[in-house]
């Protein structure tokens, strides 16, 4: 019985136990996630602590073993999603609590914490899992979960926003499921280390193309976000927060675990990925400047980070996908922390000041000061100033690609830096201005609670970036996939 | 041409339909429908991996994993529909 009671396994079922207590009784449902997320907190601690003393530690489920069977395996990289999840999550429901605390939004918060525990479940499960039909089942967990999130706030719009959301992540779940079929028609197997083993052919590759086109749709690379913005920007400010901050990731993060098993079969498809993600900043950038709604800015931002993310992975060309992922992985904790703390911190501006049209942010005279100091705070990390994250994550982008003299993957990151500077400036000046303001400024200055969660986030996207060092070499830690069982 | 490959042809056309469907049809319920097409599609290429030579027995696991898509496309399209719904109620609201 000792097996039942492994870190891994609660990792999993654990927010899945509470997803259904949450669900049934809704009058306790905030405690009962916040208890959940602290328990999962705990054992996320537990694994890191085995992770950093064992290595790589592998969990065949029921004593079955892979093929078969269906192994967990948790290695620096996936022990870093989870805390990754688990912090920024802990924080969001912190946020989550003040800000669906009205009686208009009982409906809200009885769902939010079963569909929020539930997505814990499914992003838990993909990052633990080394079984591509496991990996499967897990996104469409996701999936659902996180297209009830879009739509917890019942507003039109936010209805179709996460109905197109859902065709785009089920299309995207079912050509996983394509490729799934067509490795084990070719291999028999489905587990990770079948792939790695495995002579490459054309059905592979084939199947490898479904896969990784069904993450881009999932994880909204340009050209297939067009779900994205719409879905991140009119839903409830925490939900956006963990539809932005961690679940685009978990699809990126099967695209890195793919690529690692089953290598990319040509240069010009690392270049193609990379011409996609310099496309993500570069479009996503100029819809950033163009947008009306401070949400809707977030949200292009989002594609932006997405993009940019791909560009690292691609960084180097082929020879350097061995150090790549390590650049992308730094991005995707960067932007995890710093856009949950964007999303939130927008939320609350838009609360205070009653609307996000940003062209009329310099005419409010109420000015939730720091709100928009936490909003700042998480801009510096997006944009990649020193010393935060996600500086770290950009500069070991540019230096990757310096050192494979790569010099257009520099041209792309720093154009998007730029266009970054130049739409978050826009929001800056209607904070900083106040000359439009017709009626005596209010500002908030002292302590609001709302804040203390969004605050705490962005100061961490900062923060982060001292400690980048032991993170990276954390991320190393049992990868790639070592011996095959 | 064996069984399998008439199978494997086929999951493909039906997969290959509904894609194009899910893209590029107009009207909500039609979607849904489309990409029920594809995850048929996709049943199929997994019933294939679980075909043998007559005398052999079947290999079980796909008829597992098809089992396992099915219900999860089940539980998708409740949710896609529900949507659907709520989003229809709230349209004609506005009209009247």
């Amino acid at each position: 019985m000792t097996v039942e009671f492994d870190p891994m396994t609660l990792a999993i079922f654990m927010p899945l136990l509470g997803a259904i207590a949450a669900f049934l009784l809704p009058r306790v449902a905030a405690f009962i996630g916040l208890v959940t997320l602290v328990l999962t907190a705990a054992v996320v601690v537990l694994l890191a602590r085995e992770v950093l003393s064992e290595g790589a530690i592998i969990l065949p489920l029921g004593g079955w073993g892979a093929p078969l069977g269906i192994d967990l395996r948790a290695d620096g990289l996936s022990v870093a999603m989870l805390a990754l999840t688990c912090i920024v999550g802990f924080l969001v429901s912190l946020a989550a609590l003040d800000s669906l605390k009205g009686d208009a939004q009982a409906r809200q918060r009885q769902y939010f914490w079963p569909l929020w525990l539930l997505l814990l479940t499914g992003m838990n499960g993909v990052y633990l899992s080394t079984d591509i039909f496991n990996l499967y089942v897990m996104i469409e967990i996701i999936a659902l979960a996180a297209v009830g999130l879009t739509v917890l706030s019942g507003s039109k719009a936010a209805l179709r926003a996460g109905l197109e959301y859902m065709y785009a992540s089920i299309l995207g779940a079912l050509l996983f499921l394509m490729g799934v079929g067509f490795i084990y028609l070719q291999l028999g197997r489905l587990d990770f280390a079948g792939l790695i083993n495995a002579d490459s052919s054309l059905a592979l590759s084939a199947a490898l193309a479904l896969m990784i086109i069904g993450m881009f749709l999932k994880t909204a690379l340009f050209p297939l976000h067009f779900w994205l913005p719409a879905a991140h920007a009119n839903a409830t400010a925490p939900a956006s927060a963990l539809l932005s901050g961690l679940v685009v990731k978990a699809a990126l993060y099967i695209f890195l675990r793919l690529t690692t098993y089953m290598p990319l079969p040509d240069e010009i498809l690392v270049t193609l990925i990379g011409i996609l993600g310099a496309g993500a900043v570069v479009w996503g950038g100029i819809q950033a400047l163009r947008a009306e709604r401070l949400k809707m800015l977030v949200a292009w931002s989002t594609v932006v980070q997405i993009g940019l993310i791909f560009v690292a992975f691609a960084r180097a060309g082929q020879v350097g996908l061995a150090e790549s992922w390590k650049a992308a992985a730094l991005l995707i904790l960067a932007h995890g922390v710093a856009k949950a703390a964007m999303f939130l911190s927008a939320g609350r501006i838009k609360d205070e000041i009653g609307h996000d049209l940003i062209r009329d942010l310099d005419r409010s005279s109420v000015r939730p000061t720091l709100a928009q100091f936490t909003f700042a705070l998480a801009a510096i990390s997006l944009i990649g100033l020193p010393p935060s994250l996600g500086f770290i994550g950009k500069w070991s982008l540019m230096e990757g690609a310096m050192a494979a003299g790569y010099w257009h993957w520099i041209a792309v990151t720093m154009a998007g830096t730029l266009m970054s500077i130049a739409y978050f400036s826009r929001v800056f000046a209607g904070f900083l201005r106040f000359d439009r303001v017709r009626t005596p400024v209010t500002e908030h200055q002292g302590w609001a609670y709302a804040d203390a969660a969004p605050l705490t986030l962005a100061a961490g996207a900062i923060a982060l970036g001292f400690f980048a060092a032991p993170i990276l070499s954390f991320i190393e830690i049992g990868y790639p996939f070592g011996v095959a069982p | 041409m064996t069984p399998d490959l008439i199978y494997g042809f086929t999951g493909v056309a039906v997969f290959a339909i509904g894609l194009v469907g899910a893209l590029c049809a107009q009207d909500r319920l039609r979607r849904v429908l489309a990409l029920k097409l594809c995850s048929v599609g996709a049943g199929f290429m997994l019933v294939v991996g679980a075909w043998r030579e007559p005398p052999a027995a079947p290999d079980p696991v796909p008829h597992a994993l098809v089992i396992t898509g099915i219900v999860v496309m089940v539980s998708a399209t409740a949710v896609a529909l529900a949507l659907i719904r709520r989003l229809q109620s709230l349209e004609a609201e506005d009209d009247r």
